[in-house]
């Protein structure tokens, strides 16, 4: 079970008190789009063994979103930010650098 | 024969007699005594029967690791099956009979398997029982099902109380050995908050059992002196009897503590589930003997060499008094000294070694020990009890050479550190060719979410296994972790032991090395789940080569015991016949719970009326008194009808209820639904993505009814929109949609359009909320109010502020009903009091309180759907003909792209429509309609299915709505619905609003 | 008029530590920009005291404001009151961008006190409630067993737990569970 520190309330809590919200950094596709834009924005999700960018709500606490940089294999947390970007901060990108080398995540490497 | 010595025993309190009951036998123990030492006490040698020849069976070990004395413990309420004997404190009362024999444990049925043993070997099952298939169900199963089993299921409610709780360390260090308590001293020291666990009753582990010195000082002493420097520790909790279950992810931590197994005369928890987060986890688990796998090994009165002298020294127990050592290490030969010491006859140790031991050899000869180098045995002899044994030559094929006449036999294979912690969270093995055994690689341990690893291993379990070996390596752990954990250690030289100097042991899988099969089929490697060197030969023969296949077929190390004393043994043999070494074999994956955990423990406090919270609405407290039948929505409780006598017949009363409330008035305690306030300047913009239809336009004092979709274009959620004022917005949602509906508006305001000015709150329990419908539902108000509720004044989809018998309150015109109809609001606090008024001011119109199901069939009478009826996540509202709902003129709203998607937007699609009987009975919820022809599975075609099947005591026939493929534009048209049984209703195509097409009666 | 009802009224445990319905009790949530003078006094003149810090709780002569996230604040005052304070709120902070609304009547109350009582926390919510990692005037929103939670401490020996009023029972069963003498485990001793 993962403890996760909320970047919103300050809060280390372990996994129970968080809900996961699937891939961050989503764009959002609406009417005007084409099929094949809709399509991915819906259905092609990223589904990364190692590094990945996820969102997650602290539920049982302040009740924001965030996203957590993680890795599926290791669960290492890189970090947590705010929900309120387009991508991932230089520091958190810093870090995951730092322990996977070459590393990338849709665009983001 | 076992009994008990004169002298010796030191955790016991002879002083303290404890009398308990064995298989009805009343028998005699001491304060201090497991139920292993007292049964041996009293010669009860024989525990059990196996699992699947029924060979009797004895204690083999003296910890967590035994696998046949496995008990029924206690009766009724507090009866357990498969308790283990070995890490049972006795107490005085305590009752417990022996598992798996027919009729008794002396004289059993089922012995015959054993002289059967040739033809049931591993897999017998899965070959005898396939053909022809018809028998597994009828014949085999039920047959296998009658013998198979160790225990009985309880039959009672489990009388006993858990708790779970949280607890929160630096370091937390699992096993109360000399290993733990040192790495628990260095990392107390270092200023680190310490938990040291230990599962049994007892601080020093093996230490005082095997002796030996730490800087000049016996080895119990020091025990004594580190516990007391422990204890003064305000940062260190000691705890006995809490074992380290599971070590998982992020440092998560499962103790499992025994808080009164020992003394269940107690009141409290009967066991405590630790829920703990460790940044630092030392494992200090020790090491477990391994058995040697040799003709009649499971003969009561083998046992390992370690447990023969645990119970001499810690229960003064001797378990034979002619008691043969079989060895291929020079551990064994501590226990040939310690049992001669005690007085005891040892008439030979037989080393496997051709060079035999080392330091020990001469004290061992000092005493005049018979010692045998590069010798086996051949066969132990005996049925229930011991009686000699044939030894050979190791190198041979098991020609026994003589004969000695004995009453136990103890044996030592080896010790394999305990690596299950280390291992349940990732941390790796290796094998180490020297000591043969796998130990953790420290270079892999499990890591946590730093990414550094939290996992440290200390002692016996780091495969050190001399004394000096382990307080270095334990001393260095306790560091180790403390620094890990953020605090820093000062530099401090270890304490030195002193442990005498030992030879290899020699890797013996088999004794004799080249024993013939009549030989290696009764050399038996798992006690419990009855696997012998021979059955995981022939699955080797088979093909089944991989360990984890080979586990699996043979059986090997799936019973309750995980293997504990035959994983190691039996990954040998089969590397052996599959001719690889062993670590290209591999090991099973540990998993957790190390030894079995009561599933009261899981549960905690689970159970009864804390089994899971139960929501309760203002007025439950009426409801319960007031005859209801409850329906669970969610977690809450909503009455589904009010029985107005006890003996009323559930269907008498809906109907009831619903002529009621259509001729004049019923109540609905509707505070269930879901109510968010929306506010902001962009709030109406923010309604209107969320929100199929327009709401910005929404006049205040207005309500609207909209529909939610997600962004797969599905519809989600329906209610009532009120615009309170010029940015505010109260959504009504469905009861089950609340809290996931607030998450989701709350989604898209952090995630998607942060910038917009929107704050929502959930207010569904801030209000009590209480629908008052039918013809008299106004006059019903009227009598409590002075304000104007007039048609002109309130008018249908409006709402006002009004005072309500002295209650300021809310009424909504809003109608799910078709009558007319109030929903009226008022603080949580005043709605028992609003509905006791209100059922005071109905009584001239003989007001009926309704439930859950009346609401269903009027809704479904007027043809309004249901979210999860008439939705089911893969239903969008244009198949429920609700383009009214759809605003085309939005640029956008969450599903509007997805609904335009081509499979979404061909009209070709099953569709809402009404469904009627043409012999007026009712469908069955959920039947499928079916087409013309099969499809590819030879199935029926199908059209259709129903969505909502109900009674209309209005109408007097059944009433339902379905899904139709073109449904509407096939109208008259009667469709063909089987049932269950085989026969078939026809249904007519039909409007789904049944009842008051033109609304005149909600729009009075 | 009737008098409004609390979740559970009268509601009260002798155990390890005392577990007792709080009674009525004044909430608000207010959500807005923290950082703008006008909420800043809006929330001073309501209950007397700053906002306070990040999972902080400012308490004075019985009212008081909790930080609830970087957005929401509950504010504490007598039941009575509340009517009256969210007419003022609202027109003090009119023309900004705000939320005040009433919740008193959506929430219970739980007051629990005596020597154990971080024990007795312990056994249900996954906080470290060790003296030196929570501490009185810090508030904790949490998951309590099976229910959405938040507390607090006044002192050393009292803990106050706010629910959902629809799981008062529950919350009260689960603590009274808690909170039996013949439980006590020594925690913190």
């Amino acid at each position: 079970m993962l403890i996760l520190t909320c970047p919103c309330c300050g809060v280390t809590g372990e996994e129970t008190e968080f809900h996961q919200g699937g891939e961050a950094h989503l764009k959002r596709f609406g009417p005007g789009s084409s099929d094949n834009e809709f399509h991915d924005y819906l259905f092609a999700k990223e589904n990364p063994k190692g590094v990945h960018l996820e969102r997650w709500r602290h539920v049982y606490g302040c009740g924001k979103w965030f996203i957590a940089a993680r890795n599926t294999v290791t669960l290492e947390v890189y970090g947590t930010y705010s929900a309120q970007t387009t991508e991932p901060p230089k520091d958190i990108r810093d870090r995951i650098s730092a322990k996977v080398p070459g590393w990338s995540w849709r665009e983001f490497a | 024969m076992s009994t008990r010595l004169a002298t010796g025993g030191r955790l016991l309190d002879k002083g303290r007699a404890l009398e308990f009951t064995f298989n009805g036998k009343r028998l005699k123990g001491f304060e201090g005594d497991t139920l292993a030492s007292a049964l041996l006490a009293n010669d009860q040698m024989m525990v059990g029967r196996s699992f699947k020849y029924h060979r009797p069976r004895g204690i083999v070990a003296s910890g967590a690791e035994e696998p046949n004395a496995l008990f029924n413990m206690g009766e009724g309420g507090t009866f357990e099956p498969n308790q283990r004997a070995t890490t049972t404190e006795l107490f005085g009362g305590l009752t417990c009979t022996s598992q798996n024999h027919w009729p008794s444990l002396e004289f059993d049925v089922g012995a015959i398997n054993n002289r059967l043993a040739r033809f049931l070997p591993a897999g017998f099952y899965y070959k005898m029982f396939m053909h022809p298939r018809p028998l597994w169900k009828h014949v085999y199963e039920p047959f296998i099902r009658q013998s198979a089993g160790l225990g009985k299921a309880p039959r009672d409610r489990d009388a006993d109380t858990y708790e779970h709780v949280y607890a929160f360390y630096d370091v937390v260090v699992i096993g109360g050995g000399i290993a733990g308590l040192l790495a628990a001293r260095e990392a107390g020291r270092a200023g680190a908050k310490v938990l040291l666990m230990e599962q049994t009753a007892h601080w020093g582990g093996r230490a005082p059992v095997d002796g030996g010195t730490v800087d000049g000082q016996p080895v119990d002493k020091v025990v004594e002196e580190i516990l007391s420097e422990l204890s003064d520790m305000p940062n260190v909790t000691l705890r006995l009897r809490l074992m380290g279950a599971g070590v998982y992810d992020h440092g998560y931590l499962l103790g499992y503590e025994r808080v009164r197994d020992h003394q269940p005369a107690d009141k409290g928890p009967r066991h405590r589930l630790w829920r703990i987060r460790a940044a630092q986890i030392v494992t200090a688990t020790g090491a477990i003997e391994r058995p040697l796998s040799f003709a009649g090994n499971d003969i009561p009165g083998v046992m390992l060499a370690s447990a023969v002298r645990d119970y001499a020294v810690d229960y003064g127990v001797s378990i034979g008094d002619r008691t043969v050592v079989v060895t291929n290490n020079d551990d064994a030969y501590l226990t040939a000294i310690c049992l001669k010491k005690l007085g005891l006859d040892v008439p030979a140790i037989i080393d496997a070694r051709p060079h035999g031991a080392s330091q020990l050899t001469e004290e061992a000869k000092a005493l005049g020990i018979r010692i045998e180098t590069g010798k086996g045995v051949a066969k132990v002899k005996g049925g229930r009890r011991v009686t000699g044994v044939a030894i050979c030559m190791q190198a041979g094929e098991g020609s026994a050479m003589e004969e000695i006449a004995c009453d136990a036999v103890a044996m030592s294979g080896g010790w394999s550190p305990v690596v299950h912690l280390w291992s349940h969270c990732g941390g790796k093995l290796i094998w180490d060719d020297e000591k043969a055994m796998f130990r953790p690689d420290v270079d892999k341990a499990p890591t946590g979410a730093s990414g550094e690893a939290f996992v440290v291993v200390a002692g016996a379990a780091n495969g050190a296994l001399g004394l000096a070996d382990v307080v270095a390596d334990a001393h260095a752990a306790g560091q180790t972790a403390a620094k890990a954990a953020g605090h820093k250690p000062k530099k401090s030289a270890a304490p030195k032991a002193d442990s005498p100097s030992e030879n290899a042991i020699a890797p013996i899988w088999l004794m004799p090395q080249g024993a013939k099969y009549e030989l290696r089929s009764k050399a038996w490697l798992d006690y419990q789940n009855d696997v012998k060197v021979s059955d995981v030969q022939l699955a080797a023969r088979e093909g089944f080569e991989s360990v984890e296949h080979a586990k699996r077929y043979t059986t090997l190390g799936m019973a309750t015991d995980q293997g504990k004393l035959s994983n190691i043994n039996g990954l040998a043999i089969l590397s052996d016949a599959l001719n690889q070494p062993i670590p290209q074999t591999g090991t099973t994956t540990f998993r957790p719970p190390y030894t079995p955990i009561s599933m009261g423990a899981i549960a905690g406090a689970a159970r009864g009326p804390i089994f899971q919270p139960l929501r309760r609405t203002p007025m439950h407290g009426w409801h319960e008194e007031n005859g209801a039948y409850w329906e669970p929505v969610g977690h809450w409780r909503r009455p589904y009808t009010f029985r107005k006598m006890p003996g009323e017949a559930i269907e008498t009363a809906v109907a009831r209820e619903i002529k009621q409330t259509r001729d004049s008035l019923g109540l609905l305690d509707a505070s269930t639904l879901g109510k968010l306030v929306v506010k902001g300047p962009d709030a109406g913009k923010f309604l209107d993505m969320l929100y199929t239809n327009v709401m910005s336009t929404l006049k205040p004092g207005r309500c609207r009814y909209g529909l939610m979709c997600s962004e797969n274009g599905f519809l989600m959620d329906d209610g009532v929109v009120a615009r309170l004022d010029e940015d505010t917005f109260l959504c009504h949602t469905t009861t089950g949609g609340a809290d996931h509906i607030h998450a989701h508006m709350e989604d898209w305001l952090q995630c998607e359009w942060w910038d917009w000015k929107v704050y929502v709150a959930n207010l569904t329990e801030q209000y009590a909320q209480i629908a008052v419908v039918g013809p008299n539902a106004r006059k019903t108000l009227e009598n409590l109010t002075e304000d104007d509720i007039s048609a002109e004044a309130l008018p249908f989809m409006a709402w006002t502020d009004i005072t309500l018998g002295g209650i300021p309150a809310r009424a909504y015109r809003i109608s799910f009903s078709g009558e007319l109809s109030y929903e009226i609001a008022v603080d949580a606090g005043q709605g028992r009091a609003l509905w006791d008024k209100l059922l005071e001011a109905g009584a001239e119109f003989a007001v009926t309180p309704y439930g859950t199901e009346a609401l269903h069939v009027m809704r479904a009478e007027k043809g309004f759907i249901m979210i999860g009826d008439e939705t089911d996540g893969t239903v969008i509202p244009q198949d429920l003909n609700m383009e009214w709902a759809i605003s085309k003129k939005k640029d956008d709203y969450l599903g509007k792209r997805a609904q335009a998607r081509s499979f979404m937007a061909n009209p070709d699609r099953w569709k809402l429509v009404g469904l009627e009987t043409t012999d007026g009975s009712v469908l069955p919820d959920g039947a499928y309609a079916v087409a013309d022809g099969t499809n590819a599975n030879g199935q029926r075609n199908v059209q259709g299915r129903v969505t909502s099947s109900y009674y209309s005591p209005t109408l007097g026939r059944g009433i339902a709505m379905g899904l139709v493929h073109n449904g509407p534009d096939r109208m008259g048209e009667v469709i063909d619905i089987p049932k269950v049984d085989g026969t078939v209703i026809k249904a007519k195509i039909v409007s789904p609003v049944f009842y008051d097409p033109e609304g005149e009666k909600q729009n009075v | 008029m009737s008098d409004a009802i609390s979740a559970l009224p009268g509601a009260a445990f002798e155990g390890a530590v005392r577990v007792e319905e709080s009674g009525l009790q004044g909430m608000i949530t207010l959500r807005g920009d923290f950082g703008t003078a006008k909420l800043k006094k809006a929330v001073k003149d309501t209950v007397g005291v700053a906002i306070p810090a990040t999972r902080e709780i400012a308490q004075k002569d019985g009212r008081g404001a909790a930080w609830m996230s970087p957005d929401e604040l509950l504010l504490l005052l007598p039941y009575a009151d509340v009517t009256d304070a969210l007419g003022k709120i609202d027109k003090a902070l009119s023309g900004t961008h705000h939320l005040a609304v009433n919740v008193s009547d959506a929430r219970a109350m739980f007051r629990l006190h005596g020597a154990t009582v971080r024990e007795v926390m312990a056994k249900l919510v996954p906080v470290d409630m060790a003296p030196g990692a929570f501490a009185p005037g810090q508030i904790r929103r949490t998951r309590m067993a099976q229910i959405p939670a938040a507390f607090w401490m006044t002192d050393e020996d009292t803990v106050h737990v706010v629910c959902f009023r629809s799981v008062a029972q529950y919350a009260f069963d689960l603590l009274k569970d808690a909170a039996r003498s013949e439980g006590r485990m020594g925690l913190f001793d």
